[in-house]
């Protein structure tokens, strides 16, 4: 469960979201639209725990959170198994033959992830999102440089995390094929005042 | 955490993982001092602690931008501060792979460097004592300089002005152990401070670094 109250975000210490009241239940996914430089990323991070919040509150607990971002955090001169393993021992150490699997890797385990191109360095580190094993999935961008099929083959992963209880957050462009999403269009809560918090903030 | 430090050694010893860096420069600092100050024994063994100390101390200071900085620049930092394990760990294991990596490599070469600089005999176990004491200081107080700019792109410059102040009692310290090693002094006051610079360093700065990177990653 991920309720937001009244939250805004700030970047670089200017509020870009304000007044941000929802709440989505495990099982659900919620899908960020708004153009580039909406705050979506922003939003995002502030979810995972990566900065505070500029104004209101949510409720999420750090410890559910998986985040993947625009950078997979993939290390090059490292094989495919090894990438996925390193995340998996951090997250307990799970099993990543599924996830291997699950995202069409299999035939990529040997291989440096200097090597791979850009879809399977993304389907490399949407993998990871499958070891860590946590309920809360935010999601940014997730679908960059993937093709038709390994689209298609993500929005099945999500479907099934979302089956299982779990909850989605993704900002996204393009239509992932999961009708029963609720879509957020951040527009209407873009911060219209440009404010500064000041510098304090680095002390907050 | 095993498998963080695991990760870190595995990733200096691949191609451009940068190991090796260090051991070089201060190889060749090592072979250079003695052709610019010339061949007179007594002048090389009276500078000898200083140049070892200054040497690992500099060799040290090669490779602090990448602890932290290609994490990065990869996203794997922002991945590791939403991971199941605390920050402050983080800071503390990539202190100690950056020690196993520079550090400790550079304390068992050294005795063979001092040969180049005639250091006096009764100083060679005082210079590996001091280094092994000294060195962990070096890699967790510059992994904190690497918190604080971690941000920074092309942030060497200021990370060598940020730590090179903190690092002079490291080295003041240390050169004096070898010294006082050297000519058979004394020198219980100077290992016992050592040894407290990096106990202290490694029980607060990986807090400080940890809450530097919070607040760089925002």
């Amino acid at each position: 469960m991920l309720s937001l109250s009244n939250l805004a975000v700030a970047r670089g210490g200017v509020t870009v979201l304000r007044g941000l009241t929802l709440s989505v239940v495990p099982g659900q996914a919620l899908i960020l639209r708004g153009p580039n430089g909406s705050g979506k990323t922003t939003l995002l991070r502030t979810l995972a725990g990566l900065q505070p919040p500029a104004e209101g509150s949510f409720d999420l607990a750090p410890d559910s959170v998986a985040y993947a971002a625009h950078a997979d955090g993939l290390k090059s001169t490292l094989s495919v198994t090894e990438n996925l393993s390193f995340w998996s021992q951090i997250y307990g150490g799970p099993a990543i033959d599924h996830a291997l699997t699950a995202l069409n890797l299999t035939q990529l385990t040997r291989r440096r992830a200097g090597e791979l191109s850009a879809g399977q360095k993304r389907r490399l580190g949407l993998a990871r999102l499958l070891v860590t094993g946590r309920p809360v999935w935010l999601l940014d961008e997730p679908t960059v440089s993937l093709d038709v099929a390994s689209v298609a083959l993500f929005a099945d992963i999500v479907r099934a995390h979302l089956a299982k209880g779990g909850l989605a957050v993704i900002a996204t462009h393009v239509d992932l094929g999961l009708p029963e999403a609720v879509v957020l269009d951040l527009d209407p809560y873009r911060a219209k005042v440009i404010q500064s918090t000041g510098f304090d903030e680095a002390f907050a | 955490m095993k498998a963080l430090l695991l990760r870190d050694l595995r990733l200096a010893f691949r191609s451009g993982g940068g190991f090796g860096l260090g051991l070089a420069f201060f190889f060749l600092l090592s072979v250079l001092v003695p052709l610019g100050v010339g061949p007179e024994g007594s002048t090389l063994a009276r500078i000898a602690p200083g140049i070892l100390w200054v040497g690992a101390l500099l060799a040290c200071l090669l490779s602090l931008d990448r602890i932290f900085a290609l994490d990065h620049e990869d996203g794997s930092l922002d991945l590791l501060a939403t991971a199941p394990i605390p920050l402050e760990a983080v800071v503390a294991i990539k202190a100690l792979a950056h020690w196993i990596v520079t550090g400790l490599p550079l304390t068992l070469i050294a005795p063979g460097l001092a040969i180049f600089l005639n250091l006096p005999p009764a100083g060679y176990p005082w210079l590996v004592l001091s280094l092994l004491l000294g060195t962990p200081a070096l890699s967790i107080i510059g992994a904190f300089g690497a918190a604080l700019t971690v941000g920074l792109r092309r942030g060497g410059l200021l990370l060598s002005l940020l730590v090179l102040p903190l690092y002079v009692p490291t080295l003041i310290f240390g050169g004096e152990v070898v010294r006082r090693g050297a000519e058979n002094m004394a020198l219980a006051t100077p290992l016992a401070l050592l040894a407290a610079i990096s106990l202290g360093a490694a029980a607060l700065l990986p807090f400080a670094a940890a809450s530097a990177i919070r607040v760089n990653l925002r």
